[in-house]
């Protein structure tokens, strides 16, 4: 096999080449292993295979006109990334949101952020060699893309949110479907426990596997379940809240240990956190219009830099506009939670076996085009 | 058993058994791949296979023909009579054992005095043909299948063995005949209730099936040791897995599950082979419902369960009949 | 030598309550459709690409080729054309395409759209082996539409 020479000490290793196809780098992540038996003595991240320059093209149109580009950005978290846009162009322009138009923001975000959970649920299942629990996942989850299809118009790569609202009002079927399905998640949970959660086999795949501490998540930056899988409860939407989030009573889920299971653990309790946020805010949803009254045709940005944040399935979210006064801005730059997440990967994996490898990247819940954008 | 001794003269004999275990071979690949697809889709709750045929009953012939008519391909750097030669030693080696295996009184190929000991043999070159499958494909991933089948295949070989062994202290034989005729008024998977488990774990490693599917495992390895194969190449290791989970349960049936033995029919003698497949078959149904329901385990754990666990309790249990074997 | 055993009879119980699970599905009823014979019935507020609405009084659709959706469009995928006609107040739609390769399906042109002539189509089987597939000539639509 053409293995090219390294340096001398690992000229006897061993060079794997995980993707850019490959089931389990769900996209076009390239991973270079460099392998001694089955461990993986180093690991090499290859990026940019899906790198489409949203940043780029948001310098080149009218603000409001990037918005679809954010739902490509991270597919499964769409109506959140949707969200945060739409929420940094509203501070720059000073435009008042009505309260009905936050409240049904947050509740489809936090579908959406359900639909991506178990999303993650069943493909990491996959990963780990279990077939049947993604098909029931996605049973779930096809119940949620049909109340935010309703609602939308879309599926996956949602244009929902507007600057100054929402671009179409829910009503009374959108409530009762949706408190039916939450009925319906919560009575599959002894399901999923028996199925998944409990099973010794998956345990003893996960325990003790790619452990993250909080000093080596500062480090790189890690956010969202993985850091709270390490026993920070550190949740935009309670550090910096934003939109009505203030308002519900929600934990944050948080585990001590840092590794797979932890992560694993608090993303599934995370789906019943944001189960009890949607009820209490079916229940207090107030009446009004979903759009601004007045939001100008052509949107001008005053000069100066503006930020905001949100809580994506994967971690923290920004956007950090700096605007020239025109409607076009000067530079957008997106922080997307799983590039920092993906970095790890070289320190934490770096001994592990090849199988603990697929384990702990699955348990990163990587979006690959959200980190190439 | 007599009748067919003595009648027939061994050439036709041989050629009869050939051809019966040619139908067994193909036959079971046909019911298993439908019944497989199918569970598994009602598992997953969609129907799965419905388009060929009823209710998709035709699918595996359709998927047969077209298996035979792909190309074979070769991959450039591959070692090319290896490469065509694992397949072969994957699918051949599965006839030999059949033919040892007592369908009912009288319907066995050849009854011989070491029965369990041929069929363990057979059943071993298995790990040859991956090895070399997975060696000569000149693919990386290829080969960390084959590295892994070889040591989960040998490791396992050793509880499968030992736990047979008790049922063997028991009937004094290792004849398949004998041992099934052995357990007229109780089968011995009550007499023997560890060993039964310990074999059915092991039976599950051996034939490479999940949870134990580390050779093949898709997440990791893609393919595993089969990545490079294609057509009919591909289609001679899948026929010879499914044969190998046929001639496992086999054993099993005839170990603990007291081979023939049932309700009596008309014509016992070849009836009798009925309830052999249906037990078969039920434990066959067993391999499949935990393939479609757990995770893959990992390597070290794979070894660690089988030296920490299933050798130590399959030793436990032989010294443990032995004893009282002894003493009644 | 007590965790050894416990850890067994554990773990085995944890994969006793997996086969229940799964014996269970195997008998409930299916929940997908046989997609090409069986179809689901899709929501009315589904975003197709774009349609011009057929007014039913005027028997033709309400654009003023104002070009507004054109300006609008993010990804630049409408081309509007329009011209002035004798004896006709404003102007007279001639070219209204879509090219769908591009379209991100926002719905902002449809919102911007000054008459309301635009509306989301509910069409979703959309598949095609060219490029020219997806360049939807939308004027020469509403006209055969009936």
């Amino acid at each position: 096999m053409n293995v090219e020479p390294l340096e001398d000490d690992r000229h006897h290793r061993f060079v794997l080449n995980m993707g850019p196809q490959h089931p389990s780098t769900h996209g076009v992540l390239r991973v270079l292993l460099e392998l001694e038996g089955e461990y993986a003595m180093h690991l090499h991240p290859v990026l940019g295979y899906g790198h489409r320059c949203h940043e780029k093209i948001a310098e080149h149109k009218p603000a409001k006109s990037f918005m679809p580009n954010t739902a490509r950005m991270d597919y499964l978290g769409a109506l959140i990334y949707n969200q945060g846009y739409a929420q940094l162009l509203e501070k720059a322009a000073g435009i008042e949101v009505p309260q009905r138009a936050e409240y049904i923001r947050v509740i489809t975000a936090e579908l959406n952020r359900i639909q991506s959970h178990l999303l993650w649920y069943g493909a990491y299942l996959l990963d780990l060699g279990a077939f049947t629990p993604i098909m029931f996942a996605f049973d779930d989850r096809e119940h949620i893309l049909d109340i935010l299809e309703d609602v939308t118009g879309s599926r996956l790569t949602y244009c929902y949110h507007r600057v100054g609202g929402v671009s179409k009002d829910i009503d009374d079927k959108f409530v009762s479907r949706t408190r039916a399905f939450i009925e319906r998640l919560r009575s599959r949970y002894t399901m999923y426990e028996d199925l998944v959660n409990g099973n010794v086999i998956l345990q003893k795949r996960l325990i003790d596997v790619g452990e993250l501490t909080p000093q080596i998540c500062a480090r790189y930056g890690v956010t969202g379940p993985l850091l709270r899988g390490t026993g920070v409860a550190y949740d935009i939407r309670r550090a910096e809240p934003y939109s009505v989030y203030p308002e519900f009573d929600f934990e944050i889920p948080t585990e001590t240990k840092g590794d797979c299971m932890a992560s694993f653990m608090v993303r599934y309790r995370e789906i019943e956190q944001s189960l009890r946020i949607i009820e209490q805010a079916l229940d207090k949803l107030p009446e009004g219009p979903s759009m601004a009254a007045k939001v100008p045709k052509k949107l001008k940005l005053p000069a100066g830099d503006y930020n905001s944040s949100v809580e994506a399935p994967r971690g923290e979210l920004s956007y950090y506009l700096v605007a020239d006064g025109s409607d076009v801005p000067y530079r957008l730059k997106v922080r997307t939670p799983s590039y920092s997440n993906l970095s790890t990967v070289p320190e934490t994996c770096s001994g592990m076996l090849l199988s603990d490898v697929v384990s702990a990247m699955g348990s990163l819940d990587l979006v690959i085009p959200e980190i190439d954008r | 058993m007599e009748t067919l001794h003595s009648i027939l003269p061994e050439l036709i004999r041989i050629v009869i058994c050939a051809i019966g275990g040619a139908v067994i071979v193909f036959g079971n690949a046909l019911v298993m791949g439908y019944a497989e697809r199918k569970l598994a889709g009602h598992i997953m709750l969609r129907p799965g296979p419905m388009e060929v045929g009823w209710h998709g009953i035709l699918q595996l012939v359709v998927d047969g023909i077209k298996l035979m008519g792909k190309q074979l391909v070769v991959p450039k750097q591959a070692d090319k009579p290896l490469y065509m030669l694992a397949p072969i030693l994957a699918f051949a080696p599965v006839f030999a054992p059949l033919l040892l295996i007592p369908f009912s009184d009288k319907l066995q190929g050849f009854d011989i005095d070491v029965g369990m000991l041929v069929i363990l043999a057979f059943a071993s070159i298995n790990v040859l043909a991956i090895l070399i499958g997975g060696w000569s494909s000149n693919n990386k991933y290829s080969l960390f299948g084959a590295f892994r089948s070889v040591a989960q295949n040998v490791a396992y070989e050793i509880p499968m063995l030992i736990s047979l062994l008790a049922v063997v202290f028991m009937t004094n034989t290792f004849s398949l005949r004998e041992i099934a005729a052995a357990q007229s008024p109780v089968w011995f998977v009550l007499l023997q209730p560890l060993a039964f488990l310990i074999y059915i774990v092991a039976m599950v490693a051996e034939t490479n099936r999940a949870p134990f599917d580390l050779p093949e495992a898709e997440s990791e390895l893609t393919a595993g040791f089969h990545t490079e194969y294609s057509g009919m190449s591909f289609s001679l290791f899948v026929l010879g897995e499914y044969a190998n989970m046929f001639i496992v349960c086999s054993v099993a049936t005839v170990f603990f599950l007291g081979g023939s033995s049932g309700i009596p029919l008309p014509y016992f003698e070849y009836t009798g082979a009925l309830w052999f497949l249906l037990k078969v078959y039920a434990l066959m149904f067993f391999l499949v419902w935990i393939r479609w329901t757990y995770p893959r385990t990992r390597f070290d754990q794979l070894m660690n369960f089988c030296w920490k666990y299933l050798i130590p309790f399959s030793l436990v249990n032989l010294l443990i009949t032995v004893v009282v074997v002894k003493l009644i | 030598m007590k965790s050894y055993f416990s850890e067994l009879f554990t773990g085995a119980w944890s994969l006793i309550l997996g086969l229940k699970v799964t014996i269970k599905t195997m008998f409930t009823p299916i929940v997908t459709v046989q997609y090409p014979r069986e179809k689901l019935e899709i929501t009315p507020n589904y975003r197709g690409h774009i349609d011009l609405i057929k007014d039913a009084e005027t028997g033709t659709h309400k654009c003023i080729s104002c070009g507004s959706c054109q300006r609008e469009c993010p990804s630049d995928c409408i081309v509007v054309v329009g011209e002035k006609r004798e004896g006709v107040k404003g102007k007279v739609l001639t070219k209204f395409t879509l090219d769908f390769t591009k379209c991100s399906l926002c719905g902002a042109c449809v919102e911007v759209c000054p008459t309301k002539a635009l509306d989301y189509s509910n069409e979703y089987e959309l598949a095609g082996d060219a490029r020219s597939d997806f360049y939807f000539d939308i004027l020469k639509r509403v006209e055969e539409r009936k």
